[in-house]
């Protein structure tokens, strides 16, 4: 069922509107256990959207094997993604950093405070987002390291290559997971990919992991595939590669390879000069997870992070 | 007056790209300004450009007091500024969400990890910001929290009003806390305006500081006293919220003593033109924040009152 979650009426005859896709079994116990997946605070992340509509496909394909109630938010910023604006447009605020928002508010902060009302009570809540448009990322979970005893068991089920027990900002103060783990929601965050476009196999991947966790929380009663087991990172075992130079960056590796120390990342080329100005090398044995997309880059610019902690076969 | 680079770096198609300081005077590192740090902050940048001037003839007049350094900084993200953008202009990343900043970061964490090795050790830090709401307010000079203890000090701007804020989520990225944290008296210095330069609260924003440096003993300047400020808690304002969207049809602006239930503003529909909401004062005070777009969301804050006050 479809319902709308927050209406706001806008400056000119426009309504906002945030709906919810609420796929629950014909007739309820009121038992049920209850998972919420959120995407596209972000208006320029549209793996999140691919997600849910597979789940929902998913779902209604097997409808038979639901026997819990997942709550989807394919659009939590739809003007942003209308306007493939990242922020929420107007303000220029990030909406990933005003939750849990203010019901008596304006615009941005009364939309955060209904969706944080309606995820309320829910056992689980997965945040979709797709990295921004300067960095590729592999499907990994981030955890802040205080709710990682209650939420690494969950997190391990959603068939990512990595978990991160990262204060990143996407788990600070202000964020939605924050907010409903605040609450009493268990809540992740999944990061694939990269932003204004779609990886499709990474959301296969995820939405695979979706329906493991669903089987795990008794919503689902249907076969999964098989889910890998994440790698375990914590910030330690992360290293970070920042340009020292700016320009344009070639790279020499794939995103997702395992690197040995000292091996070539790539180079920074001055389009000028036609002059090599840095030759990137990796400075432990790891996994790339994170690299690079857009080429042109300055100083201090994240070219990669390499996990070197203990890595599955 | 010696300008000096505080931090500098190659970019990739506009060559380089450095952050400058003016300094006045030798010895004691006594006070540190900074303007702009964001693209859109034109007030800021004008009044510190104002200040450099004035610095510059009290200096050559002798009027910088022995052994007391002035840095002033200008702005710390003029490239913004160039091309029309708020934010950093490769990701889009705040300066002033930056601090205490990274040397091995990104860029706008380097610029923040440089600025503050650069003005750290200063007695007193003083920011030309912007209000996190956009819209008019009355000058005032905001502390935060973990700058209450300095209201006192924050007096000797002789601002009208002096602002103490609760702490918000993201003061730990400022630099005005980092400022506090490192030892630095810091103070936010608000003069109403932002992307447009009003000349005459620019001309009383330098002015306090010119009346600060003067009281505290670092440069010798005879100014008026200004005012003997009134204390206001952030959280104490009085918020009016409009309860329709519309064009919005002020009637009553800030610094403006009102009355019980009198008429701020109108509410107008956007298509047939009608009053459909008329906002009125709950209680007797005096505007202190004022929305001055054109249209206005339902539930948008377009004043601040402060409560119960007379002119």
């Amino acid at each position: 069922m479809i319902d709308t979650v927050v209406s706001v009426e806008m400056l000119v005859e426009e309504v906002l509107r945030i709906k919810r896709n609420r796929l629950a079994p014909d007739e309820c116990t009121g038992n049920e256990k209850r998972l919420c997946i959120a995407s596209g605070s972000h208006g320029d992340e549209l793996g999140g959207q691919y997600i849910c509509y597979q789940v929902i496909r998913r779902i209604k394909k097997e409808f038979e094997n639901l026997i819990g109630i997942v709550d989807i938010y394919p659009t939590m910023n739809p003007l942003g993604l209308d306007a493939q604006s990242r922020d929420f447009p107007l303000m220029d605020i990030d909406m990933n950093t005003v939750f849990p928002g203010d019901e008596e508010g304006a615009i941005l902060d009364h939309t955060a405070a209904r969706l944080i009302k309606d995820m309320a009570g829910a056992d689980i809540c997965l945040d979709i987002h797709s990295s921004n448009n300067l960095i590729r990322e592999i499907p990994q979970v981030r955890l802040n390291d205080d709710v990682i005893e209650t939420i690494m068991p969950y997190a391990k089920l959603l068939n990512t290559e990595l978990v991160w027990i990262h204060p990143s900002t996407s788990v600070r103060p202000g964020s939605l997971a924050y907010a409903l783990n605040s609450i009493g929601v268990k809540t992740m965050v999944i990061e694939a990919g990269v932003a204004l476009r779609i990886d499709y196999e990474y959301c296969e991947q995820i939405v695979e992991g979706i329906f493991s966790l669903m089987k795990q929380m008794g919503i689902w009663k249907g076969e999964v595939g098989e889910i890998r087991t994440p790698m375990i990172a914590t910030d330690g075992e992360v290293q970070f590669v920042n340009a020292e130079s700016s320009g344009l960056f070639v790279p020499n590796i794939k995103h997702s390879m395992r690197v040995k120390k000292g091996e070539k990342i790539g180079t920074i080329v001055d389009v000028i000069t036609g002059s090599v100005e840095e030759r990137i090398y990796a400075p432990c044995d790891g996994l790339v997870f994170t690299l690079r997309e857009y080429p042109a880059i300055e100083e201090g610019a994240l070219i990669a992070r390499i996990f070197g902690g203990a890595m599955n076969e | 007056m010696n300008k000096e680079i505080i931090f500098n770096m190659n970019t990739a198609f506009r060559g380089e790209y450095a952050v400058v300081g003016y300094r006045f005077g030798h010895g004691d590192p006594s006070a540190c300004i900074i303007g702009a740090m964001r693209g859109n902050e034109f007030q800021q940048l004008y009044m510190c450009s104002q200040l450099i001037a004035k610095l510059e003839q009290l200096e050559a007049k002798g009027a910088i007091v022995a052994n007391k350094e002035i840095m002033i900084i200008p702005s710390l993200n003029y490239n913004s500024m160039n091309v029309g953008k708020k934010f950093w202009v490769s990701d889009n990343t705040d300066i002033n969400r930056s601090f205490p900043g990274n040397p091995e970061g990104p860029a706008t964490s380097r610029i923040a990890a440089a600025v503050l090795e650069r003005v750290k050790g200063y007695r007193y830090g003083i920011q030309f910001a912007s209000f996190y709401m956009g819209g008019e307010f009355i000058p005032h000079v905001r502390l935060t929290e973990e700058g209450v203890k300095n209201t006192s000090l924050a007096n000797l701007f002789g601002m009208p009003y002096v602002l103490t804020a609760s702490e918000r989520t993201f003061d730990v990225s400022t630099l005005n806390y980092n400022w506090q944290k490192g030892g630095t008296s810091a103070f936010s210095v608000y003069t109403g305006a932002t992307e447009w330069i009003d000349e005459e609260r620019a001309r009383q924003g330098v002015s306090s500081v010119l009346r600060f440096l003067t009281r505290m003993g670092i440069i010798r300047y005879n100014c008026h006293g200004g005012y003997i400020s009134t204390v206001v808690e952030e959280d104490e304002l009085l918020s009016i919220r409009s309860d329709m969207p519309g064009f919005f049809r002020q009637k009553a602006s800030t610094n403006m003593e009102v009355t019980r239930g009198q008429l701020l503003a109108e509410i107008v529909d956007s298509f047939r033109g009608d009053v459909i909401s008329r906002l009125v004062a709950p209680t007797d005070g005096i505007i202190f924040y004022q929305h001055i777009e054109p249209m206005v969301f339902q539930n948008s804050v377009v004043f601040k009152m402060i409560k119960k006050i007379h002119e």
